[in-house]
């Protein structure tokens, strides 16, 4: 029998879907049989409260949380979320109900010992509910109460060597793709990469020193599997320079239907024959592609990089020999202003070992945008608000066709004067010797 | 402004304000123009660790005050 009666989660239960309502009562059985016979150290019927406290929330169509709190671990600014409910004598099980974020590890690899290690930490000390992930990439533990914090902490970090995520005004958890573990398109090593950076910035990452809050994403390839360029503040995106590598024969194969492209994906129908001229030449973005007399051709110099061709035929296209990265700024989700793609910052910019070119564009940005940017003012905001060519002074780049955005319609730089051989002034009387009244 | 005097400026300052008890990061450059927007950034923290100051989060910003002080501190002290 439920703790409280929720008619109306319930109905969520009746769609085609999973329902985390289902999933809710599982964990929250679970708890009340506690088979392994965990020691549960906040209340046992935690999870019914919850549930009860949303329905509550369903009736009177408002939330019954307290936002935010002084809550965390010493010496720690960020991975912890104070949460608290309004309804504590009815609901007594989410009196205190903390968020806990974990850094993930690169490119999402556990071991299934590890989470199991994880998951038993938490049933312990927590609610047992997990969000796995979350939006910025990291392991989300749901509820648990103030004495835990230090516990949970002290567990994590000298028995897990695990460290917490990030929250707040800091840099948080960074994220990448698998890369180089699994992926043949991985232009630079992700995972290396973010987990350099990740130490390289502990003080940003626990420590809130930003006037909001500011995200790395590494993508090993313009495919973009952690989608930096949408959710990041600063998406470091792996390209490459030189030409696509092309396997002749193997494009006929394609061709001939010896090997199924898109590497056998999307094979639940039957689709035709491949069509080279359709699938792959007339949907390249830049139309710089040709497949004339049993011989495909790519003009690099109007190459966009948008790996359509590579992703269709993986067995005779492969990425150029010449990699690196580009660093794009200021993608954010709509909470002002709406929502914002990344800005091209460095078209190309070496991405080896130990990274040091990146780290000094990194650094010229916060720098900017610590000095610059508003309370609760994310870089995207700043850059719309300052221009984009300010971010590009700090970092001391110059304005490139790579800058502008439609650099073929609308090729047109605000120029300042002292980029401008004469500046603005010139002498009136030499002009009219070319350009009579 | 040596450190001990820069503590002690944020101190002062923030119990002059009787209006509100959680500050941004920024207004805390405002207490110390002098001072290197970083490095106030850092002090800060130092204060926070050795408990004169503490971290307000909403989860997505975070807010610095005066330890104890403000409601939010009485509320959850509390619980």
């Amino acid at each position: 029998m439920a703790k409280h009666p929720t008619p109306l989660l319930d109905q969520l239960e009746s769609g085609p879907w999973p329902s985390f309502v289902s999933d809710m009562k599982h964990a929250a059985e679970l708890r009340h049989t506690n088979p392994k016979g965990i020691n549960q150290q906040i209340p046992e019927d935690v999870i019914d409260d919850l549930l009860g406290l949303l329905e509550m929330s369903f009736e009177d169509g408002t939330t019954h949380w307290k936002h935010g709190g002084i809550v965390g671990v010493f010496g720690y600014g960020g991975g912890v979320i104070g949460r608290y409910c309004d309804q504590p004598e009815r609901f007594p099980g989410v009196a205190h109900f903390h968020t806990v974020r974990l850094a993930q590890p690169s490119g999402l690899f556990y071991k299934a010992d590890y989470l199991e290690e994880l998951c038993d930490l938490w049933d312990m000390r927590g609610s047992g509910m997990t969000n796995m992930h979350g939006s910025t990439g990291d392991i989300i533990w749901l509820g648990t109460t103030t004495p835990q914090l230090e516990e949970i902490f002290f567990e994590l970090t000298h028995k897990h060597n695990q460290d917490l995520g990030g929250s707040g005004s800091n840099l948080r958890t960074p994220a990448c793709c698998m890369g180089m573990s699994r992926c043949e398109f991985a232009c630079y090593d992700t995972q290396l990469m973010c987990h350099t950076l990740t130490n390289e910035y502990q003080d940003m990452l626990h420590r809130p020193q930003f006037p909001y809050k500011f995200k790395f994403k590494f993508d090993g390839c313009p495919n973009g599997c952690v989608a930096s360029i949408a959710r990041s503040d600063f998406s470091v995106i792996g390209t490459w320079k030189d030409d696509i590598k092309i396997d002749q024969a193997a494009v006929k194969a394609y061709v001939g239907g010896e090997i199924a492209p898109n590497a056998g994906a999307h094979a639940g129908r039957d689709w035709g024959k491949f069509d080279i001229q359709k699938e792959v030449i007339g949907l390249c973005p830049t139309q710089c592609m040709s497949y004339e007399g049993g011989k495909l051709e790519i003009d690099t110099k109007n190459c966009y990089r948008c790996m359509h061709c590579i992703n269709v035929m993986p067995k005779a296209l492969r990425i150029g020999d010449e990699r690196g990265a580009s660093i794009l700024i200021g993608a954010k989700a709509p909470i002002l202003d709406g929502a914002q793609m990344s800005s091209l910052l460095v078209p190309f910019i070496p991405a080896d070992d130990p990274f040091d070119e990146i780290k000094e564009v990194i650094e010229s940005i916060w720098d900017w945008w610590m000095d610059e940017g508003k309370n609760r003012e994310r870089l995207g905001e700043t850059l719309k608000r300052l221009g984009f060519q300010k971010a590009l002074e700090v970092c001391g780049i110059k304005a490139q066709a790579q800058h502008v955005k439609e650099p073929r319609t609308n090729p047109y730089i605000f120029w300042k004067e002292d980029e401008v051989p004469g500046g603005w002034t010139r002498d009136i009387n030499e002009y009219r010797k070319l350009h009579q009244r | 402004m040596d450190e001990t005097e820069a503590r002690q400026h944020i101190v002062d300052s923030l119990k002059a304000k009787t209006n509100k008890s959680k500050f941004y990061l920024k207004d805390f450059y405002t207490f110390l123009p002098d001072m290197k927007k970083m490095e106030v950034g850092k002090l800060v923290n130092k204060m926070v660790a050795e408990g004169t100051l503490e971290y307000w989060s909403s989860g997505s910003t975070t807010m610095i005050g005066l330890k104890g002080a403000g409601k939010q501190h009485a509320t959850e002290e509390g619980e």
